[in-house]
This record gives C-alpha cells, structure tokens and sequence, in this order.
C-alpha cells in the first residue's frame, strides 16, 4: 500500500516535471508543432482512409458514413481478370528493370572508379548522371519521339542496312523492353554514386599489396572492391527485391496508348482509371492496400534472407 | 585521403605496368566513352531535331534544313508563359516553404532534451513506411479544397520526413558551444535558429533546396491528378498534354501533323527543350551539391 502511493507520487512529479520541461520549451515545440500538425493531415488522414477498402462508398456521402462490407472489395479483385494483367504487366517490367538496374550500376561504377584521368572521369559522371533529372513527361516525349516511324531508332537501323518503318510505341510486343531500358538509360548513371563513394573508402594500401603480389586488376576487384562493397550491394537487393510490385505511374501515363495497353497497364495506372476515371473508389483503394501490404512482405522476407547470408547483420 | 590514395596509386602503376592492366585501361575507357555517348547521342538527336524544317528529310545527327519556327510559334503561346509562370512560381514557393518548415522542425528535434521527441519520431518513420496512397489522398485534397487550387502544388509537400532527418544530422553536428553565448544573452530559440543555425547551414540547405526544387520543376503528377484548369498547368502538364494528345492521334491510325495542325511535331521537341533547359543549364554547376546530398542521406540513414 505504501509503496504504491509512493510510485503513484513518483508517477506523479514525474509527469509534473515532464510538463514543466514541456512548458519551458515552448518555443522549440512551436518550431515541431507545424510539422506534425503537416504529417497529421497529409499522412495520417489518407492512412486512415485505407478504411475505404473495406468500405462502400459513393461520392455523395464521406469515409465515415460509408456502410463496411468488409472483405468484399478484396474477393472482386480476385476475378478481376484486368487487374491481373496489370500485376503481370508491373511484375514484368519491374523484373527485367530491377535485374539490369541492380548489375549494371555496380559494373559501372567499378569502370568509372578505375578511370586514371580526373578530367575524362568527371566528364563521364556529369554526362552518366543528367538523365537522372529529367522528368518522365519529357523522357517520354523523347522516347516516342526516338520510337516513332522516321524518328532516330529506325534512322539508326536504316543506316545499319535494316529497312523498317514502323513506330515502336503501338507495338505492344516491345513495350516491356521500352518500358524497362528506358527506365535503365535513365537511372543506371546516377545508381553508382553510391558505390562510388563506398570505393573511395576502401583502404589504398589493400590495393598496394595486391598490386605488389602481382594481382591483376580484375583479380582486385574481385577480391577487394567487391567484397568491401558487399553491404551496400545487399541493401540494393533488398530495395529491389522489394520494389518488383512497384510501378511508374508517371512513365505509365506518358507512354501508354490504346494500342500498346494490353502489354503497358500497370497497377497504378489501373488504380489511378478505375479510382479516378471511373469513380469506383473503394476497389481502388483495395486493389492499393492489396499492392501494398504485399510489398512489405517481399521486403521483409528479403530482408530476412540477406541477413541470413550477411551473418545475422541487418542491412536495413 | 582521396588524394594519397591517387598518389600511390599512379606512382605504383609508373612503376609496374603490366600488359594486362593497360589493356585494361584502355577497353575500359572505350567502353565509358560508349556509355557516354548512349546517353548523348540520343539527346542530341531530340535539341537537333527541335531545330530542323518540318520539311527536312530523316536524319540522326543534323538535318538537311535548319530553322527556328518551332521556337517561334512555342514562344508565341501565351499559354506557354503562363506554365513558365507557375512552374517557376511552384518551384521558388515550394522551396522557401519546404526548407523553412524542415528546417525549424529539425532544429528542434536535433535537440536531445526536447519532450516528446521520441513521439514525434515515431510518427515521421511511421510517414515514410506506411501511405495512405492515390485515392485516399486524393479524397482529403477534395474535401480540403485544394482541388485547383495553386497551394495544391506547395502544401502537400511542405514536410519531408526524410529531408528533415538530413537537416537534424546536419545541426546536430554545430557544436553547442556557439549557441550557448546567444543563450546566457537571453535569446530566443527562434532568433538562435536565425542568427546562428541558419548562416552555418547554408551547404545543406542549398542541398535540400536544389533536391525539392528539381522535384518541384519535374512535378506533373500533382497536376495530373488535381488540377483540371489550364490556367494553373505547370510546363511538365501541358507537354503532357500535347505529348500524348499526338500519341493518341497517331495510335488511332491519323495522322497527327494533320489532326492538331498546332502541334505539330516539331513545336512538341521545341517544347521539350524549353521545359528541360534549366535543368540541362544549372544542372552542372550544381552537381556537387546533389552528389554530397544523396551520400549525406544514404550514409546517416
């Protein structure tokens, strides 16, 4: 008895001097306040609107007073023969992208971190990392135009002694190629900075030693600068492992048409026509939701591998 | 230590250059240059055709005619100022909002004795794993009222978590002792963060500025999804706009020279090169600022 009057007491000042301190530091709380109060609205409210999944809604009443029809959102996306298509679509694309996009950065910048000559190798980063922040209207303004029946790509094959005249963009066979080397043109570049900047933190003298031994060059980056790159490398498995249900709505938008759709929809893009367009916004939601929960499982398990591997280490 | 590391390097491959390594050397600098020119071949093919007669024949590299009436009848839209307008408008807005809010709210959590840090923590990681997504969203906006509205652009983001938590480390790394002077002469916490935060700040918020306002610039989703009044469309919309207005012209079998006589092909590249040109102009002066940014982000993650 005595003893827990004295904790409630403690409890007591505690929250006591708690608001005091709070008190005190009025000021800094009014430099948070705007912030959260921003995360409150801008996050957590749409957060809260994933109730819409489970919800009926229509335009003329809110999410609140939306009757629950809980899982029925869920089992129409099940026989959803359109959505479907737009999974395979994404997971498609995604995997031809994410496997170029997780090699081709590594290779690159092991080549441009062997370049001897500062000047050339500066050039190279400017050049390599520009794509990097064009938007994708304007990359996909310029691939149609590259893709269309005189544009560069059929000039190029012309001149190689190849005879076609078709544009690109309204064949659905090709899209997922242009989709997904588009993406590659565009990011592998600036996706070695990161590597670049862990090179520059290997230890010279492992170099020297090596060099001293005889080792070839080749022989030196598999045995140092690989090995030394191995957590940044798994973190990027992890990201792309887990970015497999991700699309582009904005490259999806620019470069979708209604020849090449059947092969271009993705889920975003489909969530984005049937929510937006066509107004069915709870099985948007749901389909969403659905996308999403999926994702953090990829991301999880694949985190749980790579630490398996990395000796019981996360990388995240 | 970059340096030292070249040093030895060079003296060492002076010394004992195998046949191997310069074979190396060389195929690897052919191979960059490759990688170079894929990326600027292309673009080049793009500025050069802006320029070329809409009479000119097929080419890759330079055309047979060259000429500006693209440009011309670009620049004799008015609608086309108007986007300038408000994308260089959503841009400097955006930023000066974006760094002011970021950048108060990170001093103040940059403060370890600050109550209920842990809270206001937790709900920004929470923010940056967990979104509501497009339709959800979209919903709030409506019933906000921001549908056409210009603040759509700014308001929604205003707060990053993520460049909040760059701008913390980076505060946190000022040692104390230059504030606690200000403090024993009464000053507030406001006019510390003005008068002492800010000026020793300036590489990482010029970081966090040039990354919100390239982002900025590039938006188009925002306008897709919430502005229907071309009064208010950035340029990225209103390429948008004509890009795939054309598209839609040609997949449906017609031609699209004939269709929008107005938006022509030519007047679409031009358009292009306009709404990318600050892009390509600033962008190699500041490359080392976005370099430093996203290793600060990677590394103090």
């Amino acid at each position: 008895m005595n003893s827990e009057a004295k904790r409630n007491k403690s409890v007591g000042s505690k929250v006591a001097n708690w608001c005091r301190d709070f008190g005190r530091q009025w000021q800094l709380q009014t430099m948070v306040l705007p912030g959260i109060i921003c995360m409150i609205i801008f996050n957590f409210i749409p957060i809260y609107g994933l109730t819409l999944a489970f919800k009926s809604y229509s335009v003329t009443s809110t999410i609140q007073d939306s009757p629950w029809v809980g899982m029925q959102n869920f089992q129409t996306i099940l026989q959803d023969k359109y959505f479907w298509q737009s999974v395979q679509n994404t997971v498609g694309i995604s995997a031809i992208k994410l496997v170029i996009e997780f090699f081709l950065p590594i290779i690159l910048a092991i080549m441009i971190f062997e370049l001897n000559w500062a000047p050339f190798k500066k050039v190279v980063q400017t050049i390599t990392y520009l794509p990097h922040f064009l938007s994708w209207i304007i990359l996909g303004g310029m691939l149609i135009t590259w893709m269309s029946s005189n544009g560069m790509l059929n000039g190029l094959l012309n001149m190689l002694g190849f005879n076609i005249h078709t544009n690109h963009m309204l064949n659905a066979g090709g899209y997922w190629s242009i989709a997904s080397l588009s993406d590659v043109w565009k990011e592998a570049g600036w996706g070695t900075i990161l590597y670049l900047a862990t090179m520059s933190k290997i230890d010279p003298t492992y170099y020297e030693a090596a060099e001293m031994d005889g080792a070839s060059k080749i022989r030196q980056i598999w045995s140092i600068t690989i090995p030394e790159m191995s957590n940044i490398i798994a973190l990027n498995l992890i990201l792309s492992v887990s970015g497999l249900f991700n699309s582009n709505l904005d490259q999806t938008l620019v470069l979708m048409n209604s020849q090449n759709q059947p092969k271009a929809e993705v889920i975003n893009s489909y969530v984005y026509r049937v929510g937006l367009t066509q107004g069915d916004f709870s099985y948007a939601t749901a389909v969403g939701l659905g996308v999403g929960i999926i994702s953090v499982v990829l991301l999880t398990i694949t985190n749980l591998v790579t630490k398996k591997l990395n000796d019981n280490q996360s990388v995240l | 230590m970059m340096l030292s590391k070249k040093q030895t390097k060079s003296n060492l491959s002076k010394v004992r250059k195998t046949k191997g390594n310069k074979v190396f050397d060389v195929v690897n600098v052919i191979l960059m240059t490759l990688f170079s020119l894929i990326i600027l071949i292309p673009m080049w093919n793009i500025v050069i055709s802006s320029f070329a007669d809409k009479n000119a024949t097929s080419f890759v590299f330079w055309p047979s005619k060259l000429s500006i009436a693209n440009y011309v009848s670009v620049f004799n839209d008015s609608g086309i100022w108007q986007s300038m307008f408000i994308s260089a408008a959503k841009t400097i807005v955006g930023v000066i909002f974006h760094l002011f809010l970021c950048s108060i709210v990170a001093y103040a959590l940059s403060k370890r004795r600050l109550r209920g840090r842990k809270l206001y923590s937790a709900m920004g990681i929470i923010t940056m794993f967990f979104s509501g997504g497009m339709i959800p969203t979209y919903l709030l906006i409506k019933s906000l009222g921001l549908l056409n509205s210009f603040w759509v652009y700014i308001l929604p983001a205003m707060f990053s978590y993520y460049d909040m938590v760059i701008l913390m480390n980076f505060f946190r790394d000022i040692p104390d002792s230059l504030e606690e002077s200000a403090k024993i002469d009464g000053a507030s916490d406001w006019k510390i963060f003005f008068s002492i935060i800010v000026p020793l700040s300036k590489p990482a918020l010029a970081t966090i500025g040039l990354f919100h306002g390239v982002w900025q610039w590039n938006d188009f989703m925002t306008a897709k999804l919430y502005i229907t009044n071309e009064a208010l469309y950035p340029m990225q919309m209103r390429l948008y706009d004509i890009i795939v207005k054309s598209q839609a012209a040609a997949a449906n079998g017609l031609n699209a020279q004939i269709t929008i006589a107005t938006s022509s092909k030519g007047v679409q590249l031009a358009t292009i090169v306009v709404t990318m040109l600050p892009i390509l102009v600033l962008y190699p002066f500041l490359q080392k600022y976005f370099v430093t940014g996203t290793m600060l982000g990677a590394v103090k993650e």
